[in-house]
């Protein structure tokens, strides 16, 4: 299967007009983020994209087109022409929960051509200090004992802080009342004085608060503790070993883009993960970094796939 | 009070170098300007200058970007007084009386006492944050869904108060703004909702193309109907700056409207909108001839001027404090700093002192430029005025055009902007006001999200909204400002039998 893939793709770079794919890029690139500017996407978007820039030779520009929990902005980009001058930030949600979410969903995650992931950031499950259980195990037994009293907080439907809580739930068999906000400000706002018990999102968007203690963080769900809070510990050690959620973020081409210009954009990826700096920036967030077998194209265009049939199995299940 | 001194020396210390006093002021040009053009709002402006400030040291960034947010509301007022487009909810206000006043030759003094109004609103909300920003933040953490909704409620009787004429019509209005605040995805089953299908519609009306397409451009297309009446101002433009009687009238008004707008803007999910609303319904009912307000009463101007930039600067509290945005911009904001490698947190004002009290300082450093910038402007602003409105309007109608498209990078809002001309003509013409159904819009969203998350939080019982004491009394303030809203109509009313 793989062998029949490569020659494919060798077929189909044969007649790809191979002037244009040497010569790219000739103008700046547009790198659609389906978020609002200053979120954790749009962040690492910045971040990776300037060294980039430098490596392409040309400005990639970002474009932030947000609403629909992503969606809007990465049709948007799957409609584009695929010449390489518009790509796109994806994440767990926009590539992975979205068709679960959005049944009329316009575009096929699985058919959108990787590039690489960037980086990702854990999922830290938080409850308010007003709270009582202290602990994950203590949550998981308070939970089961009051369903009716359990609120649970999230920045809206098809955010990661939704569909994430929608597996949590799922894995523990518990139905709390969700409570929807409109982004991840509001919700911790009111998780922080109390009217809502408990929350998963983004380290990036937890670490300060639980730091400075005005939010209890229960577990990180990734396999290693992570150096930005290295007192929270990890589902796998909190007795919640399946629970492994992690926002991924990865830069996607349109159907159609040559290969030689993916291959481009994903060295030039792979250079930026390289940089000391970027690193350090990106590390700074709390994010974890692929390793160099995870930054190839083939393995994002699997573990496109291997998401979308997990998180349509968690979704659906939740219904 | 000693370590409030240190404070803001260490503050000064920092905003006062050299390159943090460039800073400011590059903030400060740069959001009047992108206030004054139409559309092009803080948010698409602070997105596109962030990479430029990669290179930069974060306090001399932040106080940029910050300088470009307060600048905007600065820069702001200029349009809705000159063409009568506010770019922004907090610009609504100033549009009704405002344009009103450049109308009668006093396009001027509206800008002036606009800019002055801002300073000393700016100044007094500064030292708000420096000496009581800590204890103030908590006012946010006493607002849980109930009492906000509360709050909203208070703010559809501030709607009933803004209309001129038939409270009927103005009634109307709101429930339509509510209504069209309903159009997008639901907040709790994600179904999209009126949306007709199209994608663009999905997260909503955009505000920005509402308010343009219904006041800017409506208002284009009644001019151009009338070829002798054009231009803007009719007859002399009077004097430039205010007169000393013009400052008497607006010193009470700026003092209560920087009040309102200074608390109002702690609040999270953006309060501060509810400020020049406020300001205005206050004013309004102070004053001893209220049939003033709508044709020209500088205190509709000065009062609302003054709240939205106290509003603007008491917005950082949360976000300095608590490490939690209370807005959009302020959400961008967080970005900004998370970029420079400081998270916004509880800790922030602790771990980075410089920077908190840094910011602080130069925002007083950035309402006294953004004075010295805008008092001068004002003579060239009144010139433009004199500008043919046959050359005038295509240049609006251009400028409107790419702020507004501008905003999303979306063409459809360009095309809502002019949906809404048409439904403003329309409003126009069969005399109904469309400030009260931008007020209705603002807050429907707000209460609509703000409603249904109490709900579920008392598991479907009503009883939250008396049984907490904080929502309990704002529900109280609001029964008596409707009857003091509706008595003088009901007295009128009475007088007129008598009279027969």
């Amino acid at each position: 299967m793989k062998k029949l893939f490569s020659a494919a793709l060798v077929m189909a770079a044969a007649f790809v007009a191979p002037a244009m794919a040497q010569t790219y890029p000739a103008k700046p690139v547009t790198m659609i983020v389906p978020f609002a500017a200053g979120g954790p996407t749009d962040i690492v978007a910045r971040f990776v994209s300037e060294h980039m820039s430098r490596t392409l030779g040309q400005q990639i520009v970002i474009e932030n087109v947000a609403g629909a929990g992503g969606t809007t902005g990465i049709t948007r980009a799957a409609g584009a022409p695929a010449d390489g001058y518009t790509i796109m930030m994806g994440h767990m949600g926009t590539h992975g929960a979205a068709p679960a979410l959005y049944p009329g969903l316009k575009y096929d995650p699985t058919a959108l051509i990787p590039v690489g992931i960037a980086a990702s950031t854990p999922i830290i499950i938080v409850g308010s200090m007003k709270f009582q259980p202290k602990t994950l195990q203590e949550f998981v037994t308070f939970a089961k004992a009051n369903p009716d009293k359990l609120n649970q907080a999230h920045a809206g439907i098809g955010s990661v802080s939704h569909s994430t809580c929608v597996m949590l739930n799922g894995q523990l068999g518990i139905k709390p009342t969700a409570v929807p906000y409109t982004g991840t400000g509001p919700a911790l706002n009111d998780m922080i004085s109390g009217q809502v018990d408990f929350m998963c999102d983004q380290i990036v968007n937890l670490a300060e608060q639980i730091r400075g203690g005005t939010i209890r963080a229960y577990a990180i769900a990734s396999p290693e503790r992570s150096p930005a809070l290295p007192d929270v510990p990890t589902t796998k050690e909190a007795g919640l070993p399946d629970y492994q959620v992690i926002a991924w973020n990865a830069i996607f081409a349109p159907v159609g883009t040559a290969p030689e210009i993916t291959a481009k954009l994903n060295d030039a990826l792979r250079k930026a993960l390289a940089d000391e700096g970027t690193r350090t920036r990106l590390l700074n967030l709390g994010a974890v970094l692929p390793t160099a077998s995870e930054q190839t194209q083939a393995f994002l265009g699997d573990f496109v796939k291997a998401e979308v049939a997990r998180w349509n199995k968690a979704l659906a299940a939740a219904k | 009070m000693t370590d409030l001194l240190a404070n803001l020396a260490l503050g000064f210390g920092t905003a006062l170098s050299l390159q943090n006093l460039w800073l400011c002021f590059v903030g400060c040009m740069v959001g009047t300007l992108i206030g004054v053009l139409p559309g092009v709002g803080p948010i698409a402006t602070i997105a596109m200058l962030l990479p430029i400030t990669f290179g930069l040291p974060p306090t001399g960034a932040l106080i940029m970007l910050a300088g470009i947010y307060y600048g905007a509301q600065y820069g702001g007022s200029t349009t809705a007084i000159l063409v009568n487009i506010p770019g922004e909810a907090t610009s609504v206000v100033t549009v009704l009386d405002g344009h009103q006043m450049a109308k009668q030759g006093r396009a001027g003094v509206a800008l002036g006492v606009a800019a002055i109004g801002s300073f000393i609103a700016g100044c007094v909300a500064t030292l708000f944050i420096a000496a009581i920003g800590r204890p103030l933040s908590s006012i946010a953490q006493l607002f849980g869904p109930a009492e906000y909704f509360s709050l909203m409620v208070m703010g559809l009787i501030f709607a009933v108060v803004l209309a001129r004429g038939s409270v009927l019509k103005a009634i109307c209005m709101i429930l339509l703004g509510l209504l069209l605040a309903t159009v997008g995805t639901d907040l709790v089953t994600g179904q999209e909702r009126l949306t007709l299908g199209l994608q663009d519609l999905s997260d909503g009306v955009d505000f920005a193309s509402m308010a343009m397409g219904i006041f800017g451009f409506a208002e284009i297309i009644k001019n151009l109907e009338n070829p002798e009446t054009r231009d803007v101002v009719h007859g002399v433009i009077g004097r430039l700056l205010p007169s000393k009687k013009d400052m008497q009238d607006s010193a009470w008004p700026i003092a209560r409207g920087t009040v309102i707008g200074a608390i109002l803007g702690i609040l999270p999910g953006n309060g501060a909108v509810l400020g020049p609303f406020a300001s205005y319904t206050v004013e309004k009912k102070l004053a001893k001839d209220s049939s003033r307000f709508g044709r020209g009463a500088i205190e509709g101007v000065a009062g609302p001027e003054s709240a939205n930039n106290a509003g603007a600067q008491t917005a950082f509290i949360p976000l300095l404090t608590l490490g939690i945005p209370p807005n959009a911009v302020m959400a961008l904001m967080v970005g900004a700093m998370t970029i420079h490698g400081i998270v916004p947190g509880p800790q922030v004002m602790t771990k980075n002192p410089e920077l908190f009290w840094g910011m602080v300082a130069s925002m007083w450093v950035g309402n006294l430029m953004l004075l010295i910038i805008n008092l001068p402007l004002v003579g060239m602003w009144v010139k433009l005025l004199k500008v043919p409105y046959r050359m005038m309007f295509p240049a609006i109608s251009i400028f409107c055009c790419i702020g507004i498209y501008s905003i999303n990078n979306s063409t459809s809002d360009v095309l809502f902007t002019a949906f809404f001309a048409v439904v403003g003509y329309a409003l126009l013409k069969f005399g109904f006001e469309p400030a009260p159904m931008l007020l209705g819009f603002v807050l429907g969203k707000l209460m609509e999200e703000k409603l249904r998350q109490a709900m579920i939080l008392s598991r479907g019982s009503f009883m939250t909204f008396v049984e907490r004491p904080l929502s309990a009394a704002l529900l109280v303030v609001s029964a008596i400002m409707l009857v003091i809203a509706i008595l003088p109509a009901m007295r009128q009313k009475r007088d007129q039998v008598f009279t027969e």
